[in-house]
C-alpha cells in the first residue's frame, strides 16, 4: 500500500456512498414525478371523456326528429304553403309589396 | 516359528481402498453437475430467472386505443365511443372481509354467494366481476377501497340516429369490435392498434413507474361517411309511415347523389335500436337494400328500351303492334295492364306495357340485351365494400329462350337489389354515365363508365318524365316547385317457383330534371291494404322523401310552385 492511500480509500468510498445515496433519491423523485403524470395523463382522459358525452349530449338535443317534434307540437311551426313562398332573385328589381319577407337592401 | 504374528498380520480388516475413491468421485460430480448448472442458470440462460424477478413486480399492461368516431357527410356524430369502466378482481390479491364482499355485491347487483365464488377461485390472476357500469356503481366501488379490485376502463358505441340508420352503421361486440355493417367493413381504420407498455406495480396494484413502453398506442381515425342526417331522418320516417300504411312486411328507400355516386341516405324498415339490441330481431337488422334481391318488374324496362335506342333498333316515337294486351312466347302469355293495338316506343314506358317492351327486348340479340343490362350495373356489384351486399345474377345470354329475353325486359327473371337499382338510375340523371356507389363521403368526383349516348338518355328522360305526368303511371310522385322523372314497378312476388299475387311496389326516379342531383329509389314488399301498385303505394313514398330532400339541400327549383296536377284518385288507380 502506498503512503497517503489511506486518504483517498476513504475518499473513495465517500464517494461511492454519496452516489448509492443520490440514486435512491433520484429514483424516489421519478417515481413521485411519475405518479403526478399519471393523474394528469388521468385528467386529460378525463377531459376526452366529457368531451364525448358532449357531443353524444348535443347530437340528442339535435337530432332531427326530435327538433321536428319540437318546431310542430311545441312551436307549431310549418312550411310556407305554395300561396306564401316568393322568389327573389339576385340583381333584379324586387316585386311588388303584398308579399311578406324582408327586402335586403333595407337591412331589415 | 511365529506363524500366528504373520497371520494375524494379514487379517487386519482393511476396506478396499476403491470404495472412498468411487464416492470421492460421485460427490465430486455431483458438485460440478450443481456448479454448472448454477453458472447455466446465472450466467447463460439467466434470463429464466431474471422473468421469475421482473414477474414479482413489473408487468406488461396492454394500452387500448380509442376507437374512432363515425359521422355523417357534415360532421354529426353517427357512432361515438364512451368510456365504462368494467370491474375486475385479482383473486389472491383480494383482501375483504364479509361485510365488504356483501356491500360489493349489493352495488354491483349480483348474488353474494356467487360474487364469493369468483374471488375465492385463486387459481385465475384476473376474473371479471361485472363489465361496462354506469358511472354511479363505479364511484361506489371504489370507495369500498378493497384492494385486489381494480377497474379496467372499456369502450362502448353510443348511435344518435337511433334506429334510422342502424343496419347501415351496424354495431360492435363487448370487445369493441365491428360486428356488422360499416362498423365491420371499416374495423380497420376505426380500431387503431392497442400498444403495450412495461410498468412496475407496487403491492396494491397501483402503478408508480413506467419502465418504458414496447409499443406507443395508435387511436383509430374518424370517419366520414356519404350520408346526411337529415336526409336519413326524412327517408326513415316516410318509410315507416307508407309500410305502416300499406301494412306491408317490409321496405327500403335509397336516396344516392345522382352526379357523385354517394349515398345520402339508406333506410330499412323494419329497424331495431342499437342502443339496446337485446330486442332485436334478426328481421330487422337486415340491409334489405343491400343485402336483400328482388324481382324488379316494370322498373328494368327503361334498360330494355335504351339499349334498343342506342343500338338504333327503335326512337322514341317508333309504332309497336302491343297485340291488344296478349302476346304469346313459348306458349306462354304476357298481359298488359291497359291494353292497346299500337304505341309507341314512349308510351310503352309511360304506359307500362309488358308486351311492348317485351317485343323491344326481343327484337334485340340476346347478347346486345344482356350487355346493355350488364353494363348498367346489373349483376355485378356496386362498389360500395358493404359486407354481405348481394351481387345478383344475370345469366349466360346463350342460355336464354325466347320467353326469358322477353320476361327479363320487364323485370322478372332477374334479381336485384334496391342499391343496384338506384345506382342504374343514376345513368339517365348523369347524361349516360354508371358511377360506383360510395358509402363515404367523396371529396373528388370519380370517374364512371359511359352507358349510353347523351342522345339516348336524353330520350329516356323524356318518356320517364310522362310517367310521373297525368297519363302516366305515376302522376303521385309529382313535387311541388320541381320537374321529377322516374318509373314505376308492381312486381308479382315468386313462391315456390310460381308467381303469386302478392307483390312488391316500386318507384325509382330522380329531381330536378332540367339538372338532376337526387335518385330516389323505394320499395314496398307485401303492401296489403287494399292498394299495391307502385304508382299507389311507393310513389307517393319518393314525393315526400325528394321534395323535403330537395328542400333540404337548398336544390334551385326549376318549376313552379303550382306544377303538381293530381288527377282524381279513380283516374289515377285506372292508370297504375
Amino acid at each position: 500500500m502506498l503512503p497517503g492511500s489511506n486518504g483517498l480509500n476513504a475518499l473513495l468510498l465517500v464517494a461511492v456512498v454519496m452516489c448509492a445515496l443520490s440514486v435512491v433519491t433520484s429514483q424516489h423523485k421519478a417515481r413521485k414525478l411519475y405518479i403526478e403524470l399519471q393523474k394528469e395523463k388521468e385528467y386529460a382522459q378525463q377531459m376526452e371523456v366529457e368531451w364525448g358525452q358532449l357531443q353524444l349530449e348535443q347530437s340528442t338535443w339535435a337530432a332531427p326528429a326530435r327538433v321536428e317534434k319540437v318546431a310542430t307540437q311545441q312551436l307549431r311551426m310549418q312550411l310556407p304553403k305554395n300561396g306564401q313562398v316568393r322568389f327573389v332573385k339576385l340583381n333584379q328589381p324586387v316585386p311588388r309589396p303584398g308579399a311578406a319577407f324582408a327586402h335586403p337592401e333595407n337591412g331589415k | 516359528m511365529n506363524y500366528a504374528a504373520s497371520a494375524h498380520a494379514d487379517l487386519t480388516a482393511i476396506l478396499p481402498g476403491w470404495r472412498a475413491t468411487v464416492l470421492f468421485m460421485l460427490m465430486l460430480a455431483g458438485l460440478t453437475v450443481l456448479l454448472g448448472r448454477g453458472v447455466y442458470l446465472q450466467g447463460i440462460h439467466d434470463d429464466f430467472l431474471q422473468k421469475k424477478g421482473d414477474a414479482r413486480y413489473s408487468r406488461v399492461i396492454e394500452v387500448s386505443a380509442h376507437r374512432g368516431m363515425i359521422t355523417d357527410r357534415n360532421g354529426e356524430p353517427l357512432a361515438v365511443s364512451t368510456p365504462v369502466e368494467s370491474v375486475w378482481a385479482s383473486p389472491s390479491d383480494v383482501e375483504a372481509d364479509r361485510q365488504q364482499v356483501k356491500k360489493l355485491a349489493q352495488i354491483l347487483g349480483m348474488d353474494t354467494n356467487e360474487l364469493k365464488g369468483r374471488l375465492l377461485d385463486t387459481s385465475r390472476d384476473f376474473v371479471y366481476l361485472k363489465r361496462q357500469l354506469p358511472p354511479d356503481q363505479v364511484e361506489k366501488v371504489v370507495g369500498l377501497n378493497i384492494p385486489g379490485i381494480m377497474l379496467q376502463r372499456e369502450y362502448r358505441r353510443y348511435y344518435p340516429a337511433g334506429e334510422e340508420a342502424a343496419q347501415t352503421l351496424g354495431f360492435t361486440g363487448q370487445d369493441d369490435n365491428g360486428q356488422e355493417g360499416l362498423e365491420l367493413a371499416l374495423q380497420e381504420q376505426l380500431a387503431g392498434k392497442p400498444g403495450s407498455q412495461r410498468v412496475i406495480k407496487d403491492r396494491r396494484g397501483h402503478i408508480v413507474e413506467d419502465a418504458g413502453s414496447l409499443h406507443l398506442s395508435k387511436p383509430g381515425s374518424d370517419i366520414v361517411l356519404s350520408l346526411d342526417s337529415n336526409v336519413q331522418h326524412l327517408a326513415y320516417r316516410e318509410l315507416e309511415y307508407a309500410v305502416k300504411q300499406h301494412k306491408a312486411k317490409s321496405g327500403a328507400v335509397v336516396v344516392l347523389d345522382a352526379r357523385s355516386g354517394e349515398v345520402l341516405a339508406l333506410a330499412n324498415y323494419p329497424g331495431y335500436n342499437p342502443n339496446s339490441r337485446n330486442n332485436a330481431s334478426n328481421k330487422s337488422m337486415r340491409n334489405r337494400a343491400i343485402t336483400d334481391l328482388f324481382e324488379p318488374g316494370s322498373t328494368m324496362k327503361p334498360f330494355a328500351v335504351a339499349t334498343a335506342i342506342e343500338t338504333g333498333k327503335v326512337r322514341p316515337n317508333t309504332l309497336i303492334n302491343t297485340e291488344n294486351g296478349v302476346f304469346t312466347v313459348n306458349n306462354r302469355k304476357i298481359h298488359d295492364q291497359h291494353p292497346a293495338a299500337m304505341m309507341t316506343v314512349s308510351q310503352i314506358i309511360q304506359r307500362s306495357s309488358n308486351v311492348g317492351a317485351a317485343k323491344v327486348a326481343l327484337s334485340l340479340k340476346s347478347a346486345v340485351l344482356w350487355q346493355g343490362l350488364s353494363e348498367s350495373g346489373f349483376g355485378v356489384q356496386t362498389g360500395s365494400n358493404f359486407p354481405g351486399e348481394a351481387t345478383g345474377k344475370l345469366r349466360d345470354p346463350k342460355t336464354w329462350r325466347p320467353i326469358e329475353q322477353a320476361t327479363i325486359s320487364y323485370g322478372h327473371g332477374i334479381s336485384v337489389s334496391l342499391l343496384q337499382l338506384a345506382r342504374a338510375y343514376t345513368i339517365f340523371a348523369s347524361d349516360g354515365e354508371l358511377k360506383p356507389i360510395s358509402l363515404l363521403k367523396l371529396d373528388e368526383p370519380v370517374a364512371g363508365k359511359k352507358v349510353f349516348s347523351e342522345r339516348t338518355t336524353r330520350a329516356l328522360i323524356n318518356m320517364l318524365e310522362l310517367v310521373t305526368q297525368p297519363g302516366g303511371t305515376a302522376p303521385l310522385a309529382q313535387v311541388s316547385g320541381y320537374r321529377v322523372a322516374g318509373k314505376t314497378g308492381t312486381a308479382h312476388k315468386l313462391e315456390d317457383g310460381r308467381y303469386v299475387n302478392r307483390y312488391v311496389a316500386s318507384f325509382v326516379g330522380f329531381a330536378p330534371v332540367s339538372n338532376p342531383r337526387l335518385v330516389v329509389a323505394v320499395m314496398i314488399d307485401e303492401p296489403s291494404n287494399d292498394e299495391y301498385y307502385g304508382g299507389l303505394v311507393a310513389a307517393p313514398v319518393f314525393s315526400k322523401v325528394t321534395g323535403g330532400a330537395l328542400h333540404a339541400l337548398n336544390v334551385p327549383n326549376d318549376a313552379p310552385l303550382d306544377n303538381v296536377i293530381v288527377p282524381p284518385k279513380d283516374v289515377i288507380k285506372e292508370e297504375v
